[in-house]
Parts: C-alpha cells; sequence; structure tokens
C-alpha cells in the first residue's frame, strides 16, 4: 500500500488523538489570546457603557449545562462589564437550569464587586412558556412572576419596586442556547415593545441569528466561544474564552490542515486510478 | 471545596472519560456512562418538571385561587393536560387530539402574527431599505455592495425554491446561483458548528485540568 493509499484510509482515532492532543497542550501552556472584537460585539459592549449607573437591565439565562462550554464564558465576562458600571441586575431564565448557571457566575464574578441581593441584583427564576412567559412579562412581570426564585414575593425586593413591565428595563440580554431563547426576547421586547436586546448564543446557532443584526433587531451578538473572547479582549480581562480561543485556533489550524490534505490524497488518487486504467 | 462536592467533581471526571472511550471503541465503560445519563436524566426532568410546572401551574395555583375564573383558569388546561395522557390507552388515545388541538391553536395564535412580523416583514424591510440611499461614493462603497449582494442572495435562492417553474435557461441560471449562495451558508453554518464541538472539547478538558485535578489533590 502506497503512502496516499494510507493517508487515504487513517484510522479516524488518529484524528482524534491529534484534536485532543491540539486541544489539551495549548490549555497546558495557559496563553490567553487576544481576540479582536467585532462591530456586534462591541454593539454591547458600547450600549452597556452608555447606560447611566443604576440603570437595570435584565439579564436571561436561556440555556443548560450542555452550551456551559461556551455560554458561561459570556455571561462571566458581560457580568463582570455590568458590575464594573453600576448597573442593576434582574437575573431569569427560560430554560430550568438557566437561573441556576446564572447563581452561578454571579457568586463567581460577585467575589469582587459586592453587589447586594435584593437591592443591585435578583433572581426572578424559570418560568415554563417561552414566547409566552415573554408576552406576560411584557404586560406584568409581577404576575408572571408573583414570587421570585427562592421564593420571595415580588415586592418584597427593593430592586423590583419600579420594575413592572419589559419597558422598564434599559436594556436585555439574553444568552441562547436554542429555543426558547434571545429570537424570542427580540420577537416580543425589540418588536413590538422598542426594549433594546442583545446577547450571545452557541457557534451552532449564530448564522441563524446573524440576519437578525443585519435588520437592526438585535442590537448585538456574540457567537460561540470567539464571541466571548471578543467581549473578554474589550472589557481588558482575558480569561477562560481568551484561553479557550488559543486551543481553538490551533485545532481549526489542523481540521484546515486535514481537509487540504485529504482533498489532496483523493485527487491525486483519483488521477493515479484513471492513469491505470488508461494504461 | 467539601468532600461532597470533591466526590461528585472526582466522578463527574471519570464519566467524562468514560464517555470519550467510545472514540477509541464501544466498551462496557462508555455503556455504563450512557446509561447512567439517560437514567439520572429521566429522573432529573421528573423532577424538574413536577417543582417547575406542575406544582406551581396546578397545585399551587389551585390552592391560591379565589373565585369562579380563577378555578377556572386552572380546571381547564389541567383537564386538557389529563387527556394528553389518554395517549396511553389505545380505546381512548384520540381524546388526547383535543388537547393536542388546544395547544397547538394557542401556539399558532401566539405565534404566527409575530413570527410573521419578525422573520418576514422586517427582513424583507432590511433586505430593501439600503437601497433608499444607495451610495457608491467612498465610506458607504462597502455597505451598498454588502446590500447588492444580499438583495441578489435573497432573490436567487428564492428563486431556487420555486419549483413551479423548471429549472433551464436563464431561470436555470439563476437558480444555480442561489445553491452557490445556499453552498456558502452552509459552508458557514460548518464552520460555526466545528468551533462549537471544539468549544465543547475544550470545556471539557478545561473541567479535567482545573476542577477535577482539584478534587483528586484534595480527595488522596
Amino acid at each position: 500500500m502506497s503512502f496516499l493509499e494510507k493517508l487515504d484510509k487513517m484510522d479516524r482515532r488518529i484524528i482524534f488523538l491529534l484534536i485532543a492532543i491540539v486541544v489539551f497542550v495549548p490549555l497546558l501552556f495557559k496563553y490567553k489570546m487576544k481576540v479582536p472584537a467585532r462591530d456586534e460585539v462591541k454593539a454591547i459592549y458600547n450600549k452597556i457603557e452608555s447606560l447611566p449607573e443604576g440603570s437595570v437591565v435584565l439579564f436571561s439565562f436561556d440555556y443548560d449545562p450542555s452550551t456551559l462550554a461556551e455560554l458561561q464564558p459570556m455571561a462571566k465576562a458581560v457580568l463582570k462589564h455590568l458590575m464594573r458600571k453600576k448597573i442593576k441586575i434582574v437575573f431569569a431564565g427560560l430554560w430550568p437550569q438557566g437561573p441556576k448557571l446564572a447563581d452561578e457566575v454571579l457568586k463567581d464574578v460577585n467575589k469582587k464587586f459586592h453587589y447586594k441581593k435584593g437591592i443591585d441584583y435578583t433572581n426572578l427564576g424559570y418560568k415554563q412558556g417561552g414566547i409566552v412567559v415573554i408576552s406576560s412579562m411584557a404586560s406584568s412581570i409581577k404576575d408572571t412572576f408573583p414570587t421570585i426564585a427562592d421564593g420571595t414575593s415580588y415586592d418584597e425586593i427593593p430592586l423590583l419596586r419600579n420594575i413592572h413591565t419589559l419597558k422598564d428595563f434599559s436594556f436585555i440580554i439574553s444568552l441562547s442556547a436554542g429555543d426558547p431563547g434571545i429570537t424570542h426576547w427580540m420577537m416580543i421586547a425589540k418588536d413590538r415593545f422598542g426594549v433594546p436586546v442583545a446577547g450571545g448564543c452557541t457557534a451552532v446557532s449564530a448564522p441563524q441569528i446573524y440576519p437578525y443584526l443585519n435588520s437592526h433587531q438585535l442590537l448585538g451578538l456574540m457567537g460561540g466561544l470567539n464571541g466571548a473572547a471578543q467581549y473578554e479582549t474589550l472589557i481588558s480581562d482575558r480569561d477562560q474564552a481568551s484561553l479557550g480561543m488559543t486551543a481553538q485556533t490551533f485545532a481549526h489550524a489542523l481540521i484546515i490542515l486535514l481537509i487540504i490534505l485529504g482533498n489532496i490524497t483523493m485527487f491525486l488518487l483519483k488521477r493515479k486510478r484513471n492513469e491505470r486504467r488508461a494504461a | 471545596m467539601t468532600t461532597t462536592a470533591a466526590l461528585g467533581i472526582f466522578l463527574a471526571g471519570l464519566l467524562t472519560l468514560a464517555i470519550y472511550s467510545f472514540l477509541y471503541k464501544d466498551n462496557p465503560l462508555y455503556k455504563f456512562a450512557e446509561h447512567l445519563f439517560v437514567g439520572t436524566s429521566a429522573g432529573y426532568w421528573f423532577i424538574s418538571n413536577y417543582y417547575n410546572i406542575l406544582k406551581p401551574n396546578v397545585i399551587t395555583a389551585f390552592g391560591n385561587s379565589h373565585g369562579f375564573w380563577e378555578y377556572f383558569n386552572v380546571i381547564i388546561p389541567t383537564f386538557f393536560g389529563i387527556l394528553m395522557l389518554a395517549r396511553l390507552i389505545p380505546k381512548v388515545s384520540w381524546i388526547s387530539r383535543w388537547a393536542i388541538a388546544f395547544s397547538v391553536g394557542i401556539s399558532v395564535g401566539l405565534n404566527i402574527m409575530i413570527a410573521l412580523e419578525t422573520n418576514v416583514m422586517k427582513q424583507i424591510g432590511a433586505t430593501l431599505k439600503p437601497f433608499e440611499s444607495l451610495k457608491f461614493s467612498q465610506g458607504f462603497l462597502g455597505d451598498s455592495v454588502n446590500a447588492i449582494i444580499i438583495l441578489i442572495s435573497v432573490v436567487t435562492v428564492i428563486i431556487y425554491f420555486y419549483f413551479s417553474k423548471e429549472h433551464t435557461g436563464a431561470y436555470g441560471k439563476v437558480a444555480k446561483l442561489g445553491i452557490w449562495v445556499l453552498m456558502l451558508t452552509f459552508g458557514a453554518s460548518f464552520g460555526y458548528t466545528v468551533m462549537a464541538r471544539i468549544s465543547l472539547l475544550i470545556g471539557r478538558i478545561q473541567f479535567l485540568q482545573n476542577d477535577w485535578w482539584n478534587a483528586i489533590k484534595y480527595l488522596f
């Protein structure tokens, strides 16, 4: 068997091993890559920068642990920025595990900022229903969440005293892994009530969400780990996503190399077969 | 870190490795992890649905109801919910269609106008709006060319999906351009999918490198 034929029939486990190595080794060296921010990510950053201190934003965690690797670094970066700007945050989730993930990020980031529960932030929790929940929040958040995640009554939360409907938020951020998620917030909050909506999504769903940026229905978008790394660059706090992007870059380079190699091998073998047939 | 948390993380790390062992070949460790995942997921979602849906929307809501309409608002959806269970009994499974019709009707009623507005009207508007002020002078050239490319792409893809006319001649060539646009879109989607899958692997390796390793150091 010639070298080309061996390459053509290469055991796929070798590819798995190579991918594992190119991902593992860069993570070992902990080099955090600086990923330049694109306009759609800058738009989110600029919006938060423009908000006056004390503004209230709704931060919806519309994902579960299966997409943690992509969306949690995003959540961390945006939360750090919001807290630096002393913006008050109302967390919520259209996915059952979303609010718990919000608590986790908050616990981590709040070690530095010391936000007070009920005054600077609160977690509404999860409500089943997706778009119906958002529609209901547009009429009355109190009716949608009579009690918040920890069982406290809505009226007892000082932060929520002046928050009645979605229109009372300066901005809505949704980190979304699918349905329900960012598109549903946009459909109701932005398209119906004019509240700016932005956020992040998994890389898989990014191509479907990009058209809404072009139509200005979404203010900004972070797509996958790359989007999170861009945000980390903007806030000058390169963390988990920037570290991940180093490994990501090596993995992409390997995949591109394998695609090129696979194609060259295929064409050369095809030519060889044709020559043999002609002879 | 508490011992319970360390044990949990340690187990999670072992299960991650068990799942990845499938990449070498199918084996009992992988099968065990897979079955454990299916079992715990089923248990988790059962409890989650009870506490997030059934308890607040039926039990608590019924207990807090006062007056006819409040009871009505709980009893009717609960009644339809119970009808859904009729699917389990073949003789009366047809009754579940009422519940499905109820839920489909509500979803369609809620979504149809919103989806039409968001996904059709606003998108058509955004595709055509740049043509109101198309400029080819310096500083506007990029946006103008972009607007033209988007319009051509939209029209050619729509033509490709119009099957009432045979794709031959000039019409066929335009449809072929639509296929190219679709291929480019699929290419972009594939690129993003690769990034997403590698991100998941990165997440797992970071977990093994940091949390799992710390748990091992704590336990042993």
